[in-house]
């Protein structure tokens, strides 16, 4: 079982302030849903992202934070659009990675439509067993 | 459950976007829309509130996918945004004029070990209507699976598609 800790450094949301600082550009995207998973050797981070391939997503990591920008393809003429639920637009969101999780061996995959990031947990925060020498 | 575990551990979380027959303020839509949406609603729910009542039910219960409409001469698209399902689970109906999809999407996140930290997906069964204006051709609509979005194609009838007029020289 992870710390009540561990969790609450692991994946920590940094919209909003980004949204603050950027301000118009980002009006154009829309947070995708997302479901995190602490596990004893990863986090799973999913997210729902309809409409994007694998050549549309761009995930970065710089420093402590992980961007997911997905770009949805664009669409074949289908005539015209008389009746729309859909956001239609991009999708981006930022997470604030906490130190117990090793960036550089994020893996991700794409399947219809769902990002399944797996974030893999550093050495030094996974649980040890700790041995006790005879005294 | 997820949600007061999520709450008990601190960490933020955004509202639950409210989705399906309840009026959903999106982005892109125009206020105009916005408030012909909502009006449609409330008209509903008078003339029928034992609909409404259903609805209601159904929309706790289940999720329901945004849907997008397209049209043009001789046929009509329906997307809709069916993230991260399998094939064999989703079912699509054509009666009449009545276009159905349903299906249900299963969660399959290995949660035997590890803990929910957040989760705002929608997971379970889902159930979607469209009384198409046209007359379609059922034998030819088709249907595919692509990038989470279902995509169903449904030909107009020969009677009802619009034909150009030729206009002769008296």
């Amino acid at each position: 079982m992870p710390s009540e800790k561990g969790i609450m450094n692991a994946v920590t949301e940094r919209d909003r302030r980004m949204t603050r600082e950027t301000g118009e550009r980002e009006r154009n995207f829309v947070l995708p849903l997302a479901n995190i998973s602490a596990h004893e050797q990863e986090y799973v981070v999913e997210l729902e992202m309809p409409g994007v391939d694998q050549s549309g997503l761009e995930v970065t990591v710089e420093g402590d934070e992980l961007t997911i920008v997905g770009r949805r393809k664009p669409d074949l003429a289908n005539g015209d659009l008389c009746y729309c639920e859909s956001a239609q637009a991009d999708y981006r969101r930022v997470f604030e990675m906490g130190p117990d999780v090793d960036a550089s061996r994020i893996t991700a995959r794409m399947n219809q439509g769902v990002l399944t990031l797996r974030m893999p947990k550093s050495e030094k925060a996974k649980p040890r067993r700790i041995e006790i020498k005879p005294g | 459950m997820n949600q007061e575990k999520g709450l008990k551990m601190k960490l933020r979380r955004e509202p639950k976007q409210s989705r399906g027959s309840l009026p959903v303020q999106r982005s892109n839509v125009s206020p105009g829309a916005q408030l012909n949406r909502l009006r449609n609603e409330i008209d509903r729910l008078f003339e029928d509130p034992f609909g409404a009542f259903a609805r209601a039910a159904s929309f706790f219960e289940g999720w329901e996918p945004s849907l997008d409409v397209y049209e043009d001469r001789d046929k009509i698209t329906i997307k809709a945004e069916l993230a991260g399902m399998k094939l064999e689970d989703i079912d699509v109906r054509v009666d009449g004029n009545t276009l159905s999809i349903s299906g249900e999407r299963k969660c399959e996140e290995e949660k035997t070990e590890g803990e929910r930290c957040r989760s705002e997906r929608y997971f379970g069964r889902f159930q979607r209507s469209i009384g198409l204006s046209t007359a379609i051709d059922a034998e030819k609509v088709s249907a595919k699976y692509r990038d989470g979005i279902l995509t169903v194609v449904c030909p107009k009838a020969e009677q009802a598609k619009s034909r150009q007029i030729e206009i002769k020289n008296a």
